[in-house]
């Protein structure tokens, strides 16, 4: 039965302040009823104060054959991170 | 300590338990006072629900329902162990009380059938459950007022639920809506207990320890046509009510209930894990 039933993705946000952060995912027939499902499966102790779902088809995912020319060419470029320069202590929220 | 047979250890703690037992059961003969009548009407509704909604664990038709029947029955647990450790001892109230001593509603006691007939039976109790629970808050007892200030937020989400899934099973597809229509039909005449006020009660309600359910029957009534109404259901019949779960007439199913939920405390009483 839950095979006929579309997948979403479910985000929660712990506490205000924070961004949605992804779960996992639930079958639901429905937007409704894939809130409850997500609020029954990922919110049972305290864990968020809001939800987010969407349904998983419509995530626009990268194609793993392409991860060597998305991805590996950052991997030599170390510079990138902000490691190489002294803080002064007086730079707050940095 | 000197091993024991299971059954040796059983029977001995059974026999100790019965002497320390402080419930005098209202089968023999001791009146309640109406407020721990009261108590133990809510009480009893919410643990036999709970457990009939336990019974669903493992078998859900989906892993997500499975987990969602599991949440309803473990908030019922929870209200029901609230009111009974106030109105004497929960687990002596729960585990070793007899079945003509349980004033549960005798259509929280209804096997739970298919899903959609569990779905009838949610419907129809935690509509009229969440209508009680918010008068409740105004109860002149600080207990009760407390305890339903909490509950109803747990219950209004239990309503919605049925609520959403009466629909989507009533205006989803044939077999779909012919099973909502039987589980509904199987419940119905277990609705007018709900709105029934005998003596005990009615003392409870002259004191405002309790709403007067009369005073909601028209709101339910309206509330659960309007439900339907977006199923595309129609409301059964009216049929011939059955009453008597408040004064300890059940059905069957009770009995069969209970000897599932009570067996392991009583064959050994102080088991803990």
């Amino acid at each position: 039965m839950s095979g006929d039933w579309p997948l979403w993705e479910v985000f929660v946000r712990a506490r205000g302040g924070l961004s949605h952060r992804h779960v996992g995912s639930v079958h639901a027939p429905d937007a409704e009823l894939a809130l409850a499902h997500a609020r029954d499966t990922y919110t049972r102790r305290l864990e968020g104060v809001s939800l987010w779902v969407v349904p998983s088809a419509q995530i626009v995912a990268s194609d793993p054959d392409q991860a060597g020319e998305l991805f590996e060419p950052a991997e030599s470029k170390i510079y990138r991170h902000p490691t190489f320069y002294d803080i002064p202590d007086e730079v707050k929220h940095i | 300590m000197t091993p024991r047979s299971p059954a040796e250890a059983g029977a001995q703690e059974r026999a100790s338990a019965a002497a320390a037992a402080p419930w005098t059961p209202a089968s023999a003969g001791e009146q309640l006072d109406p407020r721990t009548d009261y108590l133990l009407r809510l009480g009893d509704d919410a643990l036999i629900l709970g457990q009939r909604l336990g019974e669903w664990c493992g078998h859900g038709p989906v892993l997500e329902v499975d987990i969602s029947l599991a949440n309803l029955a473990l908030d019922l647990v929870g209200q029901a162990t609230l009111l009974l450790n106030e109105a004497g001892d929960g687990d002596q109230l729960a585990f070793h009380r007899d079945v003509l001593d349980f004033k549960n509603c005798l259509l929280v006691e209804q096997p739970n059938g298919d899903f959609a007939q569990t779905i009838a039976r949610h419907l129809l109790y935690t509509t009229w459950q969440h209508i009680l629970l918010r008068r409740l808050t105004a109860s002149s007892d600080k207990f009760l007022s407390e305890f339903a200030h909490k509950a109803v937020k747990e219950v209004a989400y239990h309503r919605d639920l049925a609520s959403e899934w009466t629909i989507r099973l009533g205006d989803g597809t044939d077999e779909s809506a012919v099973r909502m229509a039987d589980g509904l039909d199987w419940c119905w005449r277990f609705v007018p207990e709900l709105f029934e006020v005998d003596e005990t009660l009615q003392t409870a309600i002259d004191s405002c320890i309790a709403p007067d359910p009369r005073a909601f029957e028209e709101e339910y009534r309206s509330a659960i046509a309007a439900v339907l109404g977006e199923a595309k259901l129609e409301a059964p019949a009216d049929q011939r009510p059955i009453l008597g779960g408040r004064r300890g007439h059940h059905s069957e199913h009770l009995g069969h209930l209970l000897a599932e939920m009570q067996f392991l405390p009583r064959t050994y009483p102080d088991a803990s894990w």
